[in-house]
């Protein structure tokens, strides 16, 4: 079975007010070459307490394509990254204001459904961060928390997961061992699995091969890159060249502002910004 | 080697020298206080220590009622007392880490940790054992209880404090609920620290005579009737030891021997539950 384009697993009562919100769908939502905005990220600042980290963002983000926030340690890409699955939310003093909108809908609205928001879009984090179970529970313990599965279609999930994250063949006899055993790469492709098990729409990564070696982040960029007729993905690092290598577009940040939007293939060649060219030069950053 | 280098070798001899002194002194009465417990109680162990009642003085007998009277008391504190200590502890780490009454309630709890015993004791004496008329196994076993909670609390909070952050947004972010963070992967990670935790309570509360001197009493008598008073190991071992009887003091190093060897084997599984908690 495959992954693809499965609509959100449970359509309950609980969510039934997702599809009932009349989607206002902003005038810029068809672009030219059949781009669909999943994430419209408007007029977006964001506060730690009172220091005003982003000012004024608006940034889109097309379906089915990967988009890259790059920009000098500090600039603010991982903030923005992370308001779009509210997790700042579980820390005090923290709060946004702004249009955040999925499609149509604006995820910072106070009634918004954090845990039912978060299976929508998943997140991969710096720091591989498996649950400390075993490879199968790690994987099985997100499906089983929003769907109603037998054994048989558990295992079929599980295994798809796996599959899916490239780390079927190498945990397949032993799905019974403590995730926490796996090396560093493989652990973080077990957070992938994890991450595409539950079905989300939108894969948050916040620089997921900083902590992997150069054979792994190969794997893990080969892995983005088969994801992308899946799901919407935004991915955060600070390696240029893996922003090039991955990215269909690239946003790129300074000091909280978003300095520029378009095309990884123009921005890395001809940058309209002389603040973008100085950093994807090396010039700062 | 310069005056300068020669000097600091010299210094640091010295303080070298100070350290093992002060250890070895420490180490001396702990040796002789075993030494002597090893020697004294090893003498009085037998099979009747185990199956028969406490005597009268002169007659033959054992500390079987102490000792059933101290395995029902410390079951029933831990019982009342560790749920509180976790959910507390819970509460602190993972909902109110950063409220104004947390500062408080640890506070208080750091006061409570280290509050006299005995003090313990008078306060059940006081809501308990007076209003009912009578001491009471069940009001030692609260006195108890009240020892457990501070000491629970306390390391179920630092162990949960322990677990990285990282994997609470990684649970959040495949839209986990906070009470399931908590007891499905916080509790998890933390198990072998928690666990711990308990441990050293009830090695706490094993020794504790004084909270039971004003509310379980003593009973020189079979009685698992937790509304009458019950015999326990520290009280018995206090009021034997402090008798003019050859026979009753040597229950009491017998009884002191018990309690030892219960606590080095407590101690012993912690710490190498710590340890496998490390390496998993």
């Amino acid at each position: 079975m495959t992954l693809a384009n499965v609509p959100f697993p449970n359509a309950t009562p609980a969510n039934a007010h997702l599809a009932a919100v009349p989607l206002s769908v902003p005038a810029h939502v068809a672009v030219a070459g059949g781009l669909r905005e999943k994430i419209a990220i408007r007029d977006l600042d964001f506060f730690y307490g009172d220091s005003r980290a982003l000012k004024a963002i608006t940034v889109p983000l097309y379906a089915n394509k990967v988009t890259a926030f790059i920009g000098p340690s500090g600039c603010g890409k991982s903030t923005l990254l992370r308001i779009l699955n509210r997790m700042y939310d579980l820390y005090p003093n923290q709060r946004a204001v702004g249009e955040v909108m999925l499609d149509g809908e604006n995820i910072l609205d106070p009634g918004q459904d954090l845990n039912l928001l978060r299976a929508r879009i998943g997140m991969v984090f710096q720091k591989p961060t498996p649950f400390p179970m075993t490879i199968y529970e790690n994987i099985a313990f997100g499906i089983r928390l929003y769907e109603n599965v037998g054994k048989s279609e558990l295992d079929d999930r599980v295994e798809s997961a796996l599959r899916r994250s490239a780390l079927w063949d190498e945990v397949k006899d032993k799905l019974g061992a403590n995730g926490q055993s796996l090396s560093g790469g493989q652990q973080q492709r077990l957070c992938i699995a994890r991450t595409v098990a539950v079905r989300p729409e939108v894969i948050l990564l916040d620089e997921p091969c900083s902590a992997l070696d150069p054979i792994s982040t190969a794997r893990i960029e080969e892995l983005i890159d088969g994801m992308k007729d899946d799901y919407t993905i935004v991915i955060v690092t600070h390696n240029m060249q893996q922003a090039a290598r991955v990215s269909d577009y690239t946003t790129f940040m300074y000091l909280g502002e978003m300095i520029e939007f378009g095309e990884t293939a123009t921005m890395f060649t001809t940058p309209s910004d002389k603040r973008t060219q100085d950093y994807i030069t090396g010039r700062f950053g | 080697m310069t005056p300068r280098y020669a000097r600091r070798r010299r210094r640091n001899a010295v303080a070298m020298g100070l350290s093992l002194g002060a250890t070895l002194f420490g180490l001396t009465w702990l040796v002789l206080i075993l030494g002597t417990l090893l020697w004294q109680g090893f003498g009085g162990l037998s099979l009747s220590v185990f199956t028969e009642m406490t005597p009268p003085p002169g007659a033959a007998g054992g500390l079987l009622n102490p000792i059933f009277g101290s395995l029902v008391l410390t079951a029933l504190a831990v019982l009342i007392g560790t749920p509180l200590g976790i959910l507390a502890g819970t509460y602190l780490a993972e909902y109110g880490r950063h409220d104004r009454l947390s500062t408080v309630v640890r506070f208080i709890n750091d006061i409570l940790l280290s509050a006299p015993s005995i003090v313990i004791g008078l306060f059940i004496y006081e809501v308990v054992v007076a209003p009912m008329g009578h001491f009471s196994g069940f009001a030692g076993a609260l006195a108890l209880a009240v020892i457990v909670v501070p000491v629970v609390l306390r390391t179920t909070e630092d162990m949960l404090v322990l677990v990285p952050d990282s994997l609470r947004e990684a649970a959040a972010s495949i839209g986990l609920p906070r009470s399931l963070m908590i007891t499905r992967i916080a509790y998890r990670a933390a198990r072998a620290g928690m666990v711990t935790g308990v441990l050293l309570a009830i090695a706490r509360i094993t020794g504790e005579t004084a909270p039971l001197l004003f509310t379980a009493l003593n009973n020189q008598f079979w009685s698992a009737n937790l509304n009458a008073p019950m015999a326990s190991l520290p009280v018995v071992i206090f009021q034997f030891a402090l008798s003019p009887y050859a026979d009753w003091q040597r229950l009491a190093w017998v009884g002191a021997l018990i309690i030892t060897l219960t606590v080095l084997m407590l101690s012993i599984v912690a710490r190498s539950l710590v340890k496998t908690g490390k390496t998993s």
